[in-house]
């Protein structure tokens, strides 16, 4: 189908550390053209520095290594310059809190077609032409209006599809999206998730996906990676991850959401907790980081460090468990 | 609007407030022109009893703080009376206000910047005995408080930074209960901890309602969350409370638009796998 066509990324082994702590330590996937990736965990997994890794945008005193193919290149290898030249055009990103994201004391309109002007070479007024039509695109209301507003001026909701304006002006084969809805009102955020689900879509980009937040995973995505203290400890498609869990975590996570399903009517209901807490990552335990949470842990588990995919199993596991349907078979 | 009563009719509210309205003057447009005001509350009724958990949920705007800010008495209401165990808070009394004062407590949003950086966490949580001015065997009260959140006594003498989101919360929890309040106040008390800990602070603050008898006002905007911990939900919009019910009722069958609102906002990992969230 797509075998032909290169992927709109693929990280093989990568490892973000500082020299003192290691944030990220050998994190692989494949994200395929007009593909969509959630990368699931809790603060402190690694995620958001996976994504500021593939962006080149880590902060001072951090370094990358392993590869990341994009577009034909190792951004690993590239200089600030040429990495420059792509943010906004090959890969762009949309990032939590879009009030410290946008220049404040830039109205909203120039801040849109100076991404355009910048990477087409289009003249000024065709850019403002075309960030008008974006804007209409975001179903933002008097688009003419809201171009000459501040970023101030106008509602959080707003604010984010600005961003996401921004992040697709120049079609990027990919997009990443750091908890784009978490600082937006609830009501909020599904209006926007189905925008930026549509946006993505009618481009053909990519889309890695970054939340704690498994529904959304769930409406958006179609492979999720799953990351615990830099690992990504299970990956898969998310219909399979989700129904059937093979790492103890991520039914742990699954099992913590409170839904429709697990509050019971007289009120006794309990959620199912994972207990203890993330390991700092000047601390991790030897062997499998999530041993001293884990309710299947052994000996094995805290001496040896399970790799993913061994027994073909997309989970990195040594106890995983074992699906419904396999046990029935069996 | 029904009323639900999960509880015999003469168990009297612990708090409650009545026909509660507050004016807001805006500043003006106009050099000499009259300055605008905004209703931010509108003769909201509210009441919860011992060892019962009530839920507030609402958009952001609707209200929900400035009604927390009644409920623990740092504003005084324009109109309308904020009673606890059936008394004014306002006119009632010096002594009345102190029983008040050390019977209705707090818990935040965020544990990180609501307990001091610089205090060590048994100073902290000796902090309400001494600003109340309660008198009784301090390092028994904090040794019990620590049992009851499940934090080990070592803890006090270690730093907030030392410590996750999820124990800290449970520190801003034990630090709530030490005064041994009859009202716990919880203003989105998880939603700036990770998911799986989430439960584990949901879990811990049901425990309490039920083990201590208190009351507790569960205030957020996710109304799964709600849902899970409380047995009554009051749902506000733009200063108003458009509709009380038990959660599952709120979930099956939303009457008020902003009740409906906040439903369709609830996303699940179900409604994502079967390709109909977005719808």
């Amino acid at each position: 189908m797509t075998s032909a066509k290169p992927h709109a990324i693929e990280v093989k082994d990568l490892v973000v550390s500082n020299g003192d702590v290691t944030a990220v330590r050998g994190v692989s996937f494949t994200i395929p053209q007009g593909g969509r990736m959630g990368l699931v965990g809790e603060s402190g997994s690694g995620k958001s520095m996976t994504a500021l890794a593939l962006m080149g945008l880590l902060p001072m005193g951090w370094n990358t290594h392993g590869n990341i193919l994009h577009d034909g290149v190792d951004l690993v290898t590239q200089s600030d310059k040429a990495l420059s030249s792509r943010r906004g055009r090959t890969l762009s990103m949309v990032f939590q809190d879009p009030l410290s994201s946008l220049n404040p004391v830039r109205r909203v309109g120039d801040q849109i077609s100076s991404v355009i002007r910048r990477h087409t070479g289009a003249d000024k007024r065709v850019a403002e032409a075309q960030t008008i039509e974006l804007i209409k695109q975001m179903n933002l209301p008097r688009p003419e209006q809201l171009v000459r507003a501040y970023p101030h001026e106008i509602s959080g909701g707003q604010r984010q599809r600005i961003m996401i304006a921004m992040a697709l002006a120049c079609y990027p084969q990919l997009i990443i999206a750091d908890e784009p809805t978490t600082a937006l009102d609830v009501t909020v955020q599904k209006q926007v998730l189905r925008l930026l689900n549509g946006a993505v879509r009618d481009r053909g980009s990519a889309l890695l996906m970054i939340t704690h937040d498994l529904p959304i995973i769930a409406a958006m995505c179609d492979t999720v990676a799953v990351m615990y203290a830099g690992r990504i400890v299970e990956i898969g498609p998310v219909q399979e991850v989700f129904r059937n869990p093979r790492h103890h975590y991520t039914r742990g996570l699954l099992d913590s959401q409170p839904t429709m399903d697990n509050i019971a009517l007289d009120g006794s209901s309990r959620l199912v907790s994972i207990p203890g807490m993330v390991p700092p990552l000047h601390s991790l335990p030897t062997g499998c980081a999530f041993n001293p949470r884990c309710p299947a842990a052994s000996d094995k588990c805290r001496e040896t460090m399970p790799e993913l995919g061994t027994d073909g199993i997309n989970a990195a596991c040594w106890h995983p468990i074992q699906p419904a349907g396999e046990v029935a078979a069996q | 609007m029904s009323t639900v009563t999960p509880f015999p009719a003469d168990v009297r509210p612990l708090l409650e407030v009545r026909q509660l309205s507050q004016v807001y003057n805006l500043r003006r447009q106009k050099l000499l022109g009259p300055r605008p005001t905004l209703k931010v509350l509108d003769s909201i009724d509210f009441s919860v009893r011992p060892g019962e958990a009530v839920g507030l949920v609402g958009e952001s705007g609707s209200g929900k703080t400035t009604l927390t800010r009644m409920l623990t008495g740092v504003e005084r209401p324009g109109q309308g009376q904020v009673l606890y165990d059936g008394v004014d808070v306002w006119t009632g009394g010096e002594a009345h206000k102190k029983l008040f004062r050390r019977s209705v407590q707090v818990v935040l949003q965020n544990p990180r910047s609501s307990l001091d950086p610089r205090m060590r966490v048994g100073t902290s949580l000796l902090e309400p005995l001494r600003s109340l001015r309660i008198e009784g065997d301090h390092a028994a009260r904090v040794l019990e408080v620590l049992d009851q959140v499940g934090l080990d006594k070592n803890a006090l003498e270690r730093f907030p930074h030392e410590f996750s989101g999820g124990q800290l919360q449970r520190i801003a929890i034990a630090r709530a209960l030490m005064p041994g309040p009859k009202v716990l106040i919880a203003d989105e008390p998880v939603s700036a901890l990770d998911v799986s800990i989430q439960a584990q602070v949901l879990n811990l603050l049901k425990d309490l309602v039920r083990d201590l008898g208190l009351g507790l006002v569960f205030i957020a905007h996710d109304l799964s969350v709600v849902a899970y911990t409380t047995s009554k939900v009051y749902v506000m919009s733009s200063g108003k409370i458009v509709e009380v019910g038990k959660p599952l009722d709120l979930f099956r069958n939303p009457q008020a638009e902003a009740t409906q609102a906040l439903v369709g906002a609830v996303l699940s990992v179900e409604a994502g796998l079967a390709g109909n969230a977005l719808a």
